[in-house]
């Protein structure tokens, strides 16, 4: 159906090629997953099959791409608009029209399709994505998960024979996400549409996938190949294929249903072992307070699910945790005006809070936006080195949440007290040192043309000694240079800038939107180590996100909001390990153990080995 | 749209809207489920929907009749009926769409228009002999080539209350353009445009919208500031947030380009050559001939051949755009149907154009009423009478459904 024939993309002003030795055939009918880390070229690759590249963002195209026997040399866009339909990662951006039904029907229009073929196709549309309620909503009103089933819909109006899609799941809750990609099964089952797909979150899709384009690295040649043989050597892989690589199954699993089949042996292995030990590592992070943590917490394995953390040089590795900020902020001043901090790492640097109490809390909070209650009776304490996943639904007030933390948003009713003080009611010059946010687009943060200007602003914002900023994005991530424009960062580094930015106030509270929307698996660990690092510092981490691999990886807590109101809160393997929608992928295949990730496991069979 | 049978017929149909009972066809409270109800029943405005949507050249036929009417009185009580007359129909009619929010802007200019007119007035003095002087401004002396131009100095009530009325004129003027705004989906009018132009019409529809996108990125930007602790307000914010909000707007019209490319925006149809030239000499030469028809009736003399000169030169550049419209393959989704409703509401707006119009010809003083020497303005009964007629499409108009506004 797609036929790529040694296929380069150079984009103007490139040094090397994006993409390039491309040669293969993608078939008919089938769901094909482009995997890779970020950054090897999946969006350029996925842009040639609409034509986009190189008739939109210019660059030099060598070779052939054909879809449908029609070449994208002599085929523009708007001609391959009747064989491809293209979703891309911004529903928002896709829009052209204003109202539901005339977004599914503004591509036929452009066809000249028949008025009564059009009206069946809309209406076979909306039932096919659930849609029918929404249709005669304004697209701006709707909800991202929505909007993405829309943006979907719109082109699958036009009956396309291929649709080509950049992370549509990447912006929606574990339950919108399913709903999408049962949809795209769908179409490739009954109606024998060609998907060719790109997405971060592999745990969500490759199970569905028929075929897997691997691209393991920039400029070499991608491999299409069964997803088991792809998985089997892919340096991004979910956490069911870590599980199985790790216990040595063979076939490695893919899904959750085949791991369970051949888990018995490891979960009956598992259970010799308490189930107390296996899920320390949380436990033991969420004691409150400077007291030292217990070698046993301190040692919590670098997970075997990312072995691929790569990117970074001087990975702060298990043990470097305490007292990581302490070090990125001793290290590159001398002596004077700091009492030495960094020789001792079970003291925490300097919580802006003592510890004593809690850093921050909400009582009966309450928030209203238009005559609804976005947050209804909100109760919520977050203690000194506690790390709290934020999860529910797209739109049930995960970030109204972080929004009355920070200040942004004062409260209706209820009161919300951060350091001791009113966020809402404080200047924030001086609510920076108490609180900081990474919205869900870090690059709102970001003003100035250089990264070395941004950081020497956060310094003077912050009333820290100059050098401080540049210093945490060093110790975050090596390898960002002075010079660059913060437009040109990968998603990654822009997230650890936009980290750095926030975190030169010291908050003793930190709070992130949907920190791993785009990251790949690599860029998650990193992540996962800086903010492990910041807990045992001392900080209190609050994360509202959809990615529930990335909650067990890390929260001590987790708080579901439903419709504005808090319907759980409890320890994360409590709470995450009984819900069909939150549990990771490791919890479902071990059920009914309290097992979470597979450094648990791994941790586990270790410490069995050695007994 | 079938009312709910428990219902009695003189009931609201939803909580927002006003009954909408015509007063001939008001049952007595006895009556229910009488004959008479199922004609209501047939005659009331029914639920909005796609289906029953109004058609925006509706809207915006009656808001330029309104508009008109307004154009021909000074009288300050007739242009506060026109305006009352507007508002209601808007709070009976309105959705909660983002479109339909626009009326309150437009109400605020309004108002701003007005105060800018007697303010102009105050400071730059006024041709309109007056003998009530009110105060004094000090008087700026201006140099000799100034002449003619007086900065403050003496301000009489007559001068005011003239200002007042001029302003008031265009601030009803404006009114009459929000209100078409708030009922009538912008881009559902392009719907009705001939082929040939809608291609212009969707580059105007996407750059509306990036009104409203712009304000959000501003909020968003803003509220990003506070986050690292930054003043949000002060020229310095401004001008910090204001490259990235242009920047953004720029990334966004070309994702939206793309979107649009990839979704088969600017497909043509082959035509045949012949077709093309025809076209182009049509158009070309209707627009000459509408140009030399226009100059004709304008000039002095040539009248006798402007009018038919213009008139050929009209169909012609008509006869072209449709002969353009051949190289557009478009259809058109559910285009708007024109029914007896929307021929009641444009009806409405003609009519009350149109008596107010008869109306100054008639009763001159009545629609303008004197400044020198200062009388106060009576509200003038067939005028007044006429304007209420706009009302009509507040009864007629469907109702927005509740859902739609949530």
């Amino acid at each position: 159906m797609i036929r790529f024939e040694q296929v380069s993309v150079t984009y103007d002003g490139a040094a090397g090629p994006s993409v390039q030795g491309v040669d293969l055939v993608v078939p008919e009918g089938e769901l094909t997953l482009v995997v890779g880390p970020s950054g090897v070229g999946k969006s350029t690759l996925l842009g040639t099959v609409s034509g986009l590249v190189p008739h939109f963002t210019g660059g030099t195209l060598r070779g052939r791409v054909t879809v449908a026997g029609r070449d994208t040399r002599t085929h523009r866009p708007r001609e391959l608009a009747d064989v491809v339909g293209t979703v891309g990662q911004d529903p928002l951006a896709h829009f052209v029209t204003d109202v539901v039904e005339d977004e599914l029907a503004y591509g036929m229009e452009s066809l000249g399709l028949p008025p009564a073929v059009m009206r069946r196709r809309v209406e076979e549309t909306l039932d096919l994505l659930g849609l029918n309620e929404l249709r005669d909503r304004p697209v701006a009103t709707l909800s991202g998960g929505q909007q993405q089933r829309v943006a979907i819909g719109s082109v699958l109006t036009t009956h396309p024979k291929v649709l080509v899609l950049d992370e549509p799941t990447s912006a929606l809750d574990p339950a919108a996400a399913e709903e999408v990609l049962a949809v795209l099964q769908r179409l490739v089952h009954d109606l024998g549409t060609t998907v060719l797909m790109a997405e971060h979150r592999l745990e969500r899709v490759v199970q569905y996938a028929d075929r897997v384009l691997l691209l393991p690295a920039r400029g070499a040649a991608p491999v299409l190949s069964s997803p088991a043989e792809a998985m089997a050597v892919s340096p991004v892989h979910p956490p069911v294929v870590s599980l199985g690589r790790l216990a040595g199954w063979s076939p490695l699993p893919l899904s959750v249903r085949d791991a369970r089949r051949q888990a018995a042996p490891l979960r009956d292995r598992l259970s010799s072992v308490p189930a107390s030990e296996g899920a320390r590592g949380s436990a033991s992070r969420a004691l409150p307070g400077p007291a030292p943590q217990t070698p046993a917490g301190l040692k919590y394995p670098a997970s075997s699910a990312f072995e691929a953390r790569g990117s970074g040089g001087s990975a702060p590795g298990s043990g470097a945790a305490p007292g990581l900020l302490a070090r990125l902020l001793g290290r590159g001043r001398p002596q004077p005006a700091q009492p030495a901090v960094p020789a001792e790492p079970a003291e925490p640097a300097e919580p802006a809070e003592p510890a004593a109490g809690e850093t921050a809390r909400a009582r009966n909070l309450g928030v209203r936006r238009d005559r609804t209650d976005v947050l209804r009776a909100v109760d919520l304490a977050v203690a000194p080195g506690e790390t709290i996943a934020l999860m529910g639904r797209n739109g049930a007030g995960k970030s109204t949440l972080l929004a009355a933390l920070v200040g942004t948003l004062p409260p209706a009713t209820g009161e919300v007290t951060v350091g001791g003080r009113t966020p809402h009611r404080t200047p924030p010059p001086e609510m920076v040192r108490h609180v900081g946010l990474v919205p869900q687009e870090p690059r709102d943060l970001l003003y100035a043309d250089t990264v070395a200007a941004e950081c020497a602003a956060a310094d003077s914002d912050a009333g820290a000694p100059p050098g401080t900023c540049r210093d945490l994005v060093a110790g975050l991530l090596p390898g960002v240079l002075d010079d660059i424009h913060p437009r040109d960062l990968s998603e990654g580094q822009r997230l650890a800038l936009a980290l750095a930015l926030v975190l030169t106030g010291r908050p003793a509270l930190l709070l992130l939107d949907e920190p791993t929307r785009g990251l790949d698996y690599a860029a998650k660990a990193r992540l996962v180590e800086i903010l492990r690092g910041l807990a045992a510092d001392g900080h209190a981490v609050v994360l509202a996100t959809h990615d529930v691999e990335l909650a067990a990886e890390l929260a001590d807590r987790v708080v579901i909001l439903a419709g504005g109101e808090v319907v759980a809160d409890g320890p994360t393997a409590e709470v995450v390990v009984s819900s069909p929608a939150f549990a990771p992928q490791v919890a479902k295949v071990l059920a009914p153990g309290h097992w979470l990730t597979v450094g648990q496991v791994a941790e586990a069979l270790g410490a069995e080995g050695t007994r | 749209m079938t009312h709910p049978a428990s219902g009695s017929p003189t009931g609201a149909p939803t909580g927002a809207a006003p009954a909408p009972v015509p007063p001939a066809r008001r049952s007595g409270p006895g009556e229910r489920g009488s004959p008479r109800r199922s004609s209501y029943e047939r005659w009331r405005a029914p639920l909005g929907s796609r289906a029953t949507a109004l058609h925006a050249g509706a809207w915006w036929l009656w808001a330029l009749g309104l508009a008109t009417a307004a154009s021909r009185t000074t009288n300050p009580l007739v242009l506060g009926l026109i305006v009352g007359v507007a508002g209601f129909v808007v709070a009976a009619r309105r959705t909660d769409a983002p479109w339909a929010r626009s009326y309150g802007a437009f109400l605020k200019l309004g108002l701003v228009v007005v105060g800018l007119r007697l303010l102009f007035s105050m400071l730059l003095g006024s041709p309109i002999p007056g003998t009530h002087v009110l105060f004094v401004l000090p008087e700026v002396p201006l140099p000799a080539w100034a002449q003619g131009i007086r900065f403050g100095g003496r301000v009489t009530a007559e001068q005011l209350v003239f200002a007042f009325y001029d302003g008031a004129k265009l601030a009803a003027l404006l009114v009459c353009v929000g209100a078409a705004n708030a009922l009538a989906n912008p881009a559902r009018l392009l719907k009705s445009l001939p082929a040939a132009l809608y291609e212009a019409g969707v580059a105007v529809v996407v750059a509306m919208t990036f009104a409203p996108n712009m304000v959000a990125d501003v909020v968003r930007l803003r509220t990003a500031r506070r986050l690292r602790g930054r003043p949000t307000g002060g020229i310095r914010a401004v001008l910090q947030i204001g490259l990235p909000v242009l920047e953004g707007a720029l990334e966004r019209s070309v994702a939206v380009a793309a979107s649009m490319d990839a979704r088969g925006y600017g497909r043509t149809a082959e035509v045949p050559p012949a077709v093309r030239h025809t076209t182009t000499v049509l158009t070309l030469g209707g627009l000459l001939g509408m140009c030399a028809g226009t100059y004709g009736l304008l000039a002095a003399q040539g009248a006798a051949y402007g009018l038919p000169v213009l008139g050929l030169g009209a169909a012609s550049a008509l006869a072209g755009l449709r002969l353009g419209g051949r190289r557009s393959v478009r259809t058109r989704y559910r285009p708007d149907r024109w029914g007896a409703r929307a021929w009641l509401v444009a009806g409405s707006g003609a009519a009350v154009a149109g008596l107010l119009i008869r109306a100054g010809g008639v009763d001159p003083a009545g629609l303008h009423p004197g400044v020198v020497p200062l009388v106060a303005p009576t509200l003038p009964l067939w005028p007044a009478a006429a304007v209420l007629i706009g009302l009509l499409p507040a009864f007629v108009a469907p109702v927005p459904p509740k859902e739609a506004s949530k």
